[in-house]
């Protein structure tokens, strides 16, 4: 076993301090200017047409990602984050999806794609980790003819190969014994050791970009620790891009380089983690670190986002938060109503944007929800 | 495994026995005068002393028991009027009324069933989980709502109008006409006199098998793992009849088993109407003619079958879903 070169306990309940210089040692690779993003997505549309209309589940998403860097796409459910990222893999059934835009992976567009090119991208170039390793691994296959069947499908190689590979990614990623566990079955696993079999899986073919979906959700908060530890880790080896599904802003600060917020099927606010974290700029990301629970110092009650997300069928007029939104009256002449902010790079602040009509949301921040924050 | 199928097997026979004694009190030892029954209604006093005595209706119940079981372990003989009757192992008991051991009648007759329900085993089987399938890889086309549509109709006609109109108008004309051969003496004409019998009983359950398999299926294709398969960049041939139907068909394989044992008992509209000298004639025989001891023999049998079908099920379905496997 390929020891990991953190204690793997580590993590799980620090506080925010520690987290930081941490989050800056893992970014292998800084941000640099005019570097070649792996994957670009640029005014995503996904739309489901139901018996009750069309479902605008993702609307005009743009985002970019570099190899080497791990985004985090924040929101509640519902907000399109999951959605967009199926997207990202081809995985929306194509007669009941309507999808426009552009995704691209390696330069190569994924919108419109034939399935046959899809599948070769799929699980070779691009892989997905899901929520729940207990429903996502097949019942009746063992471990090992799980990760065989993604190797054999990519790579033209004997059973013996195959399974060799399988036995060095279960080792890989921290599966003791993995001769042994090999021929096992999902059920005979632990829910981590699960995980680990399922991050095995995917990476099985070395991709080049990787998409967790709320990995760490279905475990255990120790359990939970020790999967971001090793994603974070088997990035940093294999150099890949991450987008990192989540709703839990801890898990953010641990694993991060940049966040992308997201409300109502929409980019919100966009940037490193540090600078989000530190001076989040959108009323929907104060919100959000309100409602995070105080574990030390006098816990107090809980600061929910008043209200509940838009209907998909039904989006507000203007901005999608404004029925939720207590800073809406210190915008002027209703525009909060009216007008559909748009997402906009901060001079001041390179890498950084933001889609509010709040004209120094710096300053509201400070005065207004600093204060309030646990 | 080993441990698991002698576990299962100790608590059939244990079923089979308590089947068998509650049976045997039913029919022969109930205050109902069985002898007088067996007779028949032209009997005369001596005749139902006979039986009586054959059939040792006088000794306590434990012992009338103990005789029985001893008969099916070891056989017995019955005497009856000054003759003996020998009756082999497994003694099923002695059909006054056709003069032969009824292990003998029912020997005759099993054949025909096993025949009859294996083959429309084999069509329903095949067709349902075929259409099935197909239904919920195409859900809401025209082919899904052809099935769906197509199967509750056949479905929501009373079988027995089916094997009547099958009998009346295709058998003999489209089909061969319904008779049986052995198997071992003629595969051919065994087939060709089976065929509107397998038709009939295979396509009218296959309507049904449809809709299981597209129910299952429809439910195993909205699963994670068939995701996570499609993530891996498979053929979606691959995702559904690997990922797809393994998990799919493991409760329908249940309710094959649990079909099959119940037709082998009750195929009674389809022996009757195409003529065939299954288990389903000779026990309506037996009603017919108050010829208990056959009654009890298919009992028992129908019994035997039903628990032995359960056992192969979970056997199978340990080999289909390793989480059930018992180590």
């Amino acid at each position: 076993m390929t020891a990991p070169d953190t204690p793997v306990t580590q993590g799980g309940d620090m506080d925010q301090t520690t987290h930081e210089p941490q989050a800056a040692v893992r970014s292998r690779r800084p941000t640099v200017p005019g570097e070649q993003p792996y994957l670009e997505v640029t005014d995503l549309q996904v739309r489901f047409p139901t018996a009750d209309g069309v479902v605008q589940a993702v609307d005009g998403l743009t985002y970019s990602l570099p190899l080497g860097r791990t985004l985090a796409i924040v929101g509640e459910s519902g907000s399109g984050k999951s959605v967009s990222s199926m997207a990202v893999m081809g995985l929306h059934d194509r007669k009941s999806t309507f999808m426009s835009g552009s995704i691209k992976i390696g330069g190569r567009e994924v919108v419109g794609m034939s399935e046959k090119d899809l599948m070769g991208i799929r699980g070779a170039q691009a892989a997905m980790i899901f929520q729940d390793p207990q429903s996502s691994m097949h019942p009746y296959f063992t471990i090992g003819d799980q990760i065989m069947e993604s190797y054999r499908n990519h790579n033209k190689v004997t059973k013996k190969a195959a399974r060799d590979r399988a036995i060095e990614m279960l080792d890989r990623v921290g599966i003791p014994n993995p001769q042994r566990r090999v021929d096992q079955y999902p059920h005979e696993f632990s829910g981590g050791m699960r995980q680990r079999a399922m991050i095995a899986m995917a990476l099985v073919n070395d991709p080049k970009l990787l998409i967790a979906d709320e990995p760490t959700t279905a475990l255990d908060v120790t359990v939970q620790a020790q999967i971001l530890d090793l994603i974070a880790d088997l990035q940093r080896d294999f150099g890949s891009a991450v987008v990192f599904i989540t709703h839990d802003l801890g898990v953010v600060a641990e694993i991060a380089d940049d966040i992308l917020v997201m409300y109502a099927g929409n980019a919100v606010e966009h940037g490193p983690v540090r600078k989000i974290l530190g001076t989040p700029l959108h009323p929907y990301t104060w919100g959000l670190l309100e409602s995070i629970p105080a574990v030390s110092g006098t816990p107090g009650p809980l600061h929910p986002i008043p209200g509940a997300p838009p209907s998909l069928l039904a989006m507000p007029s203007g901005c999608a938060f404004n029925p939720r939104c207590e800073f809406r009256e210190r915008v002027p002449g209703d525009l909060c109503r009216t007008l559909r902010p748009e997402l906009i790079a901060r001079t001041a602040d390179p890498g950084r944007s933001s889609r509010c009509h709040l004209k120094d949301p710096d300053r509201v921040f400070e005065t207004d929800v600093l204060p309030r924050l646990p | 495994m080993l441990l698991y199928i002698l576990r299962r097997a100790a608590s059939a026979i244990s079923v089979i026995f308590v089947t068998l004694v509650a049976s045997y009190a039913l029919f022969l030892l109930a205050p109902t005068d069985p002898a007088g029954t067996i007779c028949g209604p032209k009997c005369t006093p001596d005749r139902a002393a006979e039986i009586t005595k054959a059939l040792e209706l006088e000794e306590p119940p434990l012992l009338q028991i103990g005789a029985y079981l001893k008969g099916v372990v070891a056989g017995r003989d019955y005497e009856i009027g000054g003759t003996v009757r020998e009756c082999d192992a497994p003694c099923l008991g002695y059909s006054f009324a056709l003069g032969r051991p009824v292990t003998e009648l029912i020997g005759d007759a099993l054949p025909v069933t096993l025949s009859i329900v294996g083959g429309a085993a084999i069509i329903y089987f095949g067709t349902g989980v075929l259409v099935g399938t197909l239904a919920a890889r195409h859900r809401g086309t025209t082919l899904d709502r052809l099935a769906v549509s197509s199967s509750l109709t056949i479905n929501s006609v009373p079988y027995f109008i089916v094997v009547l109109l099958v009998a009346l108008y295709l058998s003999g004309v489209v089909i061969p006409r319904s008779e049986y051969h052995p198997l071992l003496e003629n595969p051919l004409a065994w087939a060709a006199g089976l065929m509107a019998a397998w038709l009939t009983l295979g396509l009218t359950n296959a309507a049904s098998y449809t809709r299981y398999s597209r129910a299952a299926m429809i439910e195993s294709l909205g699963q994670d793992y068939v995701r996570t398969a499609r993530s891996k960049g498979i053929s979606e041939r691959r995702v559904v009849y690997r990922h797809g139907v393994r998990a799919g068909l493991s409760p329908v394989v249940t309710i094959v088993g649990l079909d099959i044992a119940y037709q082998l008992t009750n195929t009674l509209f389809t022996e009757s109407i195409f003529g065939l000298p299954g288990l389903g004639l000779l026990t309506l025989r037996a009603f017919n003619t108050y010829d208990l001891p056959v009654l009890l023999g298919s009992v028992l049998v129908g019994s035997t079958v039903l628990v032995l079908m359960n056992l192969l099920v979970d056997i199978i379905y340990s080999f289909l879903d390793p989480r059930v496997r018992i180590a």
